[in-house]
């Protein structure tokens, strides 16, 4: 079952998902982030760390938001692997507490 | 200046084959600085918890491995199994070989209940039962009286429900797994029918995932069985469930609910989830605990919460219940082991540290040493958290780069007990790939994605060549 990350990651980007991705399967342009599901063992690791809940796993997935699951599996093949934490994108923060967290 | 230069490579021994030993060594390989990685494992099979832990059912949560084997042919790597650190190698030899010594060694002994009984036969730790069933060569020979009908287990974390679920799937849902050839055969046999999974809190603070959860309802051959009853939270537990915090163990009450609600199926075995109970004694068949006998009793008292929302515990009410059971296994934690030489809080069961950085008991910082992962956290985390972890204890370790000892070092080279002749065999990665084809060979005709050899001296005999020409007798 897919691990699904969702459109709470724009603009944001804080990518603590990425330290405890035990298989590097994140990928990411330059708005958001995406799970390769070929290679994501559905550990959950990810998912507590996201600071805007960006990321479930399929079963939970609120039904106006399972358009990303393939939005997902369409972009994180083609772009490249991030494997490190990062800088937040500029206007982060804000972007975090618009969402209500 | 600081070891990490093309003439003046970074030497550091990484103690522990687990996820946090590998993680550590890819944060240092992508440090940019010239580094030569030396990790000693005990055993002669890397990987630690992945290999000997995570459940024979769940093949894609061994993937991880993929990752290490990438890490593990990086010619500044080196792996030397079969070597213990503290027996084979002192901490102190390790120190004077390496600039700096970063342990990753796990957390390999288990809490004890402390109650009467606790170690009569039939009483067992889930570690062993864990081991026994993933081929660890030190519970080769245990054994499991699997004629016993009904079985406890202590403890409702993913690893307690690991245990169940090998418990309550039928042997098909398992020969096609890597389980251990032993386990698989002593399990056709069993004649267990029911398992309790008893927790000392209620529905609302267990600590499973949801995810190992929603699998007990969808075994084959065995249903879940929850009373109603304890499904009614007292008004703190549902202000947890309403809190964001709470996000899981909404998921999991939900869960509990479906499985409350569904009709019973005439399944040979049931798995009861069992809540706000604690075992205080543990009765052989004399009637006594500590006897001679063997278990055949567990007596529970009730629990009841206390304390405001987060921060509810278990109080004993006073009220008793025994339930007949034959075989026990309690997995209410773990603790690491000490190693001569390195500072040890038995408290914890950690090495005591500070940003990775161990330190002594005044805790002032012990330069060289390093700690990472279970031995550093406490058994806490998945796979996944070691790598957040793991990279935190090696920013420390570079940061501190210009104060370690800089002179030159010799690595796994000046280790009097690896000289040729002496000591234990050491197994190399390349060694470790010739033990790795002959497990996938040896499973293939069954089916198995491996089996795994259960003995030490199995895996060493495949090895012909050894690790540096002994010197021969003229
Ligand atoms: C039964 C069980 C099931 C689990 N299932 C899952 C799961 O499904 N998914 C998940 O994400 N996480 C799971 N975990 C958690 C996960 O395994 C741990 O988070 C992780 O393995 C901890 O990594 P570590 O490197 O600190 O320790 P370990 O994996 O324990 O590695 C420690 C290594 O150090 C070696 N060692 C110890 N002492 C010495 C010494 N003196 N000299 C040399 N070597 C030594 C050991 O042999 C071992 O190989 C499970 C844990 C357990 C116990
Ligand atoms: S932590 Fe959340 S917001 Fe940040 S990159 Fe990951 S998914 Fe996106
Ligand atoms: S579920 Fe696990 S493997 Fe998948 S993206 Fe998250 S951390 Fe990585």
């Amino acid at each position: 079952m897919p691990t699904i990350v969702t459109g709470n990651c724009e603009r944001c980007r804080f990518t603590d998902c990425v330290a405890v991705c035990p298989v590097a399967c994140f990928h990411g342009d330059d708005q958001m982030l995406y799970i390769d599901n070929n290679v994501c063992i559905d550990c959950g690791a990810c998912i507590p760390t996201c600071p805007v809940q960006a990321i479930y796993e399929e079963a939970d997935l609120p039904g106006e938001l399972r358009v990303w699951i393939a939005i997902n599996a369409e972009r994180a093949p083609n772009l490249p692997s991030i494997t490190e934490k990062q800088e937040p994108l500029p206007g982060a923060e804000a972007r975090k507490a618009d969402l209500g967290f | 200046m600081s070891a990490g230069s093309e003439q003046h490579p970074l030497r550091v021994a990484i103690v522990g084959s687990g996820p946090s030993g590998f993680y550590a060594a890819e944060g240092l390989l992508k440090s940019g600085r010239m580094v030569r990685l030396d990790m000693f494992e005990r055993l002669p099979a890397p990987f630690g918890l992945v290999r000997h832990g995570v459940a024979p059912d769940h093949p894609k949560l061994k993937e991880p491995i993929r990752i290490y084997d990438r890490i593990a042919r990086v010619p500044e790597f080196r792996l030397l199994g079969n070597v213990t650190v503290g027996r084979d190698v002192s901490v102190e030899e390790l120190r004077a070989a390496y600039h700096a010594v970063l342990f990753c060694c796990g957390a390999e002994s288990d809490r004890r209940l402390g109650i009467p009984g606790e170690d009569l036969p039939g009483s067992h730790t889930a570690t062993e039962f864990v081991g026994w069933y993933n081929a660890h060569p030190d519970y080769r020979d245990r054994e499991f009286d699997l004629s016993q009908e009904v079985a406890v287990i202590i403890g409702q974390g993913n690893v307690a429900i690991d245990v169940c679920r090998i418990l309550a799937k039928t042997v098909d849902e398992l020969k096609h797994t890597d389980i251990a050839a032993h386990a698989l055969e002593c399990l056709a046999a069993s004649r267990i029918r029911e398992i309790h999974l008893i927790g000392r809190r209620g529905p609302a603070q267990a600590k499973f995932t949801t995810k190992e959860f929603r699998e007990l309802g969808e075994l084959a051959d065995c249903d879940p069985v929850v009373d109603p009853a304890d499904l009614e939270l007292n008004t703190e537990s549902l202000a947890e469930l309403e809190d964001r915090a709470g996000s899981v163990a909404k998921k999991n009450l939900e869960v509990l609910k479906g499985f409350a609600s569904r009709p019973a199926r005439p399944t040979r075995r049931r798995v009861f989830l069992r809540f706000l109970l604690s075992p205080v004694e543990l009765l052989d068949d004399g009637g006594g605990g500590g006897g001679g006998g063997r278990l055949e009793q567990v007596v529970l008292e009730r629990n009841r919460l206390e304390g405001g929302p987060f921060r509810q515990t278990a109080r004993a009410t006073g009220e008793r219940l025994t339930l007949a059971c034959g075989l026990l296994f309690r997995s209410i934690g773990y603790k690491g082991v000490a190693i001569p030489g390195v500072p040890f809080d038995p408290r914890q069961g950690v090495f005591p540290s500070r940003d990775g950085r161990i330190v002594d008991e005044a805790g002032a910082v012990i330069p060289g040493l390093y700690a990472a992962g279970w031995i550093k956290r406490g058994p806490t985390g998945i796979i996944g958290t070691n790598r957040a972890d793991s990279m935190a204890t090696v920013n420390s370790l570079l940061a501190d780069l210009p104060t370690l000892d800089t002179g030159p070092k010799l690595g796994a080279e000046g280790l009097a007990g690896l000289r040729p002749g002496q000591g234990p065999r050491v197994v190399s990665y390349a060694d470790w790939l010739v033990i790795d084809g002959a497990e996938v060979q040896r499973g293939a005709s069954k089916g198995k994605p491996r089996e795994k050899f259960t003995r030490v001296a199995e895996m060493l005999r495949l090895l012909d060549r050894p690790f540096r020409e002994k010197p021969t007798e003229p």
